[in-house]
């Protein structure tokens, strides 16, 4: 679901420190308030957790990802205001999601062509034990399709996991399993990149050159984004994460069951966030209930720095990276385990003088990605970098197909003001541009090509 | 091939649009995504036209020199028709959304004009052109091997980058003229428009006499920009104003 986010990260603040000042500094503006309540109460926010495993580690440590759209909006008193403002701000979030987004893509798709040992078959994870190898194409297909069965309830299994573990408040350990994923991806699988790129361009370097970087680019990725950081290095982590953990699918994950696991996970996407029994929404409604902020898994969020903050109640562990300091002595460090990981930027000002209108629409509003988001994309594009052929304008077609879909999401953000899942359009799009680019399309330009036609 | 050969033929062919980019279009939001989505209907468009030309190539006999070279041809024609059709319905769609900008305005004026939307319509359908004609062989000029070692020409890699560059311009004057032509019922515009396209792609099919089609491209770039230039607003007196940057009261805008 997509929503708008109010200066606030939490949803429904029935006190928040925007009515409390709101209501102290400034006249009360009724159909501001209004609106808020409104938007609170209509607002709702999924995250889902995704889970991945890796073969490499003997316990199945997880990963988890959300992989849904947050955009949340200011309300305003006027509805042509708002969708102005919507509109308005809308192709900035449009931006500001493409950035990373491409990013994330242009890592994975340079290593790809490059680094071949991302493009080696060299075993699979055993989430999807069924062998491709097989010489029939049926019994290739069914291999497939079983592969795909097994990883998504392993997903879907670990979703529900996480939503009981929050549901009973075992805070400490979600905490916990989210600081020993993040800590291998940050350590095991960037020793395990270096090295490979280190071999592709047959670069000698020693061990303790390399205990030291990955020693320092390690503490410093766990301290961005568990704790504080700059915003850009955090996003610059959380992408890099994204990245890596994005190749480790497009290595792992046999040919065909990666295309038909790509096509499940968005058709689970769309039930998980929109169902009224999915996992992702009860998690929502759960923290809606409690009035806490939503779990904070792995999140992108590229809001920019604030020119007013408003007290926090709990920003998101990682990726969060608005600005937030206590106002008028309002404890907002609830109950959630992770207060204590807030991720608080670089500057926090206490206000000195009365919160003005003015100063708070100059606010900036963020926009958050889940990390399961960039992962998927990035393993779309990949795959479609990783074709035999070599072919560059497949990867092109499925660049700009993804960013599309992502596009008309946030314009569907905009029109229908819910939380809405960030993965169906785009992959949806990513593949029929996939195949049909591959098929038809490579043919005919080769064609061309080979005659130097131009059309 | 070297590196040099691949960073030249990327500069030549893309180094104009890449700083038309970089000036006109990064800093507005509303611009990128435009630009993307006319990358994206011209993506499609090739979609299309590649399917039609591969159901024709495969119910067909491949052993047929000249009925394969026929189907290449009618392949190209069909896809320039398409690639105009899909320029009209991305203007329908631009001008949809002009109006809800407007209508979502507080001040009843659009963030951005449709002759500034058919300028970023015109670069994105140019960069994907360019994009997809390019790319491949700019990666092939990174490996090793010889150009022109079986008596091909050897200035294939040149001549492409030359051509792309042409083309894209070509596409983003095209844009203008068209959107123009569709703005103000205008249809000689766009049958122009048709027309030129249709010739730059026909005279391609003298490559490798590239004189028959890299000359005849520039001339229809030039003519295409004057004219795209005149219906921007652009006159000879604005030309000169800018090139001597006379001072005439207040200080001389560059043309957005």
């Amino acid at each position: 679901m997509i929503t708008f986010m109010n200066n606030s990260d939490s949803e429904d603040e029935p006190c928040n420190e925007r009515t409390s000042l709101m209501s102290a500094e400034s006249p009360p503006v009724p159909s501001y308030q209004d609106g808020l309540q409104a938007s609170e109460t209509r607002e709702a926010q999924t995250h889902r957790k995704r889970q991945t495993g890796s073969s490499r580690s003997p316990n199945n440590v997880a990963d988890e990802d959300t992989s849904d759209l947050d955009v949340r909006v200011r309300e305003s008193a006027l509805e042509n205001e708002e969708e102005e403002l919507t509109l308005k701000y809308g192709a900035k979030h449009v931006i500001m999601l493409f950035v990373p987004v491409t990013l994330c893509m242009i890592v994975v798709v340079a290593t790809i062509k490059s680094v071949r040992f991302y493009t080696e078959k060299n075993g699979q994870l055993i989430y999807t034990p069924f062998s491709e190898d097989t010489p029939s194409v049926g019994q290739r297909l069914l291999n497939s399709v079983l592969n795909t069965i097994i990883m998504i309830s392993v997903i879907v299994v670990m979703t529900v996991f996480l939503v009981v573990l929050y549901k009973y408040r075992c805070y400490k350990f979600i905490h916990g399993w989210l600081i020993l994923s993040s800590f291998m991806l940050l350590f095991l699988f960037t020793y395990i990149y270096l090295g490979e790129v280190l071999k592709t361009y047959n670069v000698a370097m020693d061990y303790p050159t390399v205990i030291l970087i990955i020693w320092n680019f390690g503490a410093v990725g766990m301290i961005c984004i568990h704790w504080k950081g700059p915003l850009q290095l955090q996003q610059a982590y959380l992408i890099m994460i994204s990245a890596l953990m994005a190749l480790v699918f497009i290595k792992y994950l046999p040919e065909w069951s990666a295309w038909v696991i790509l096509g499940a996970i968005s058709i689970y996407d769309l039930i998980a966030v929109l169902c009224p029994k999915g996992p992702l929404r009860m998690l929502v409604e759960t923290a809606q209930e409690r009035n806490e902020p939503i779990f904070p898994a792995l999140i992108y969020s590229s809001a920019m720095i604030w020119t007013v903050g408003m007290a926090k109640p709990d920003t998101a562990a990682k990726g969060q990276s608005q600005q937030t300091w206590d106002a008028d002595g309002r404890e907002n460090h609830s109950s959630s385990s992770h207060s204590d990981s807030q991720i608080l930027d670089t500057r926090s000002p206490a206000p000195s003088h009365p919160i003005t209108l003015e100063e708070m629409e100059e606010e900036e509003r963020g926009v958050k990605l889940g990390l399961g988001d960039f992962i998927f994309y990035s393993v779309l594009v990949g795959k479609a970098a990783a074709t035999p052929s070599g072919d560059w304008n497949t990867t092109l077609a499925c660049f700009v197909a993804i960013l599309i879909g992502l596009c008309l999401t946030l314009l569907l953000l905009a029109v229908f003001k819910k939380a809405l899942p960030a993965l169906p359009i785009s992959i949806t799009f990513g593949l029929i541009f996939y195949f049909s680019t591959d098929n038809l399309v490579r043919p005919f330009m080769d064609t061309l090509a080979s005659h130097q036609l131009y059309i | 091939m070297t590196l040099a050969v691949f960073f030249g033929c990327t500069f030549i062919a893309f180094g104009p649009a890449f700083s038309l980019f970089l000036f006109t279009i990064a800093r507005d939001p509303l611009r990128i995504i435009i630009l993307i989505a006319g990358a994206f209907f011209w993506l499609v468009s090739l979609l299309l036209s590649s399917l039609i030309w591969f159901i024709a190539v495969k119910a067909s006999d491949p052993r047929d020199e000249p009925l394969q070279k026929g189907l290449l041809i009618f392949g190209v024609m069909f896809s320039v028709l398409l690639q105009e059709a899909f320029r009209f319905l991305y203007y329908k769609l631009l001008r949809k959304a002009i109006e809800g900008l407007v209508a979502l305005s507080e001040d009843g004026c659009s963030p951005i004009s449709i002759q500034q939307m058919a300028y970023v319509a015109g670069v994105g359908f140019g960069l994907m052109s360019g994009a997809f004609s390019m790319i491949n062989l700019l990666a092939d000029a990174l490996g090793p091997g010889t150009v022109g070692i079986h008596g091909d020409s050897q200035l294939y890699f040149l001549t492409s980058a030359f051509m792309t560059m042409v083309l894209i311009f070509l596409h983003t004057f095209w844009g203008i003229l068209f959107f123009h032509g569709c703005e103000n019922r205008r249809w000689w515009e766009i049958v122009a428009v048709v027309v030129m396209h249709l010739a730059v792609s026909g005279s391609t099919f003298c490559n490798p006499l590239y004189v028959g089609s890299l000359v005849p491209s520039y001339v229809l770039m030039a003519i295409a920009a004057v004219w795209a230039y005149m219906l921007s607003g652009g006159s000879v007196q604005n030309l000169r104003r800018f090139l001597l940057c006379a001072q005439s009261g207040a200080s001389p805008q560059p043309a957005s």
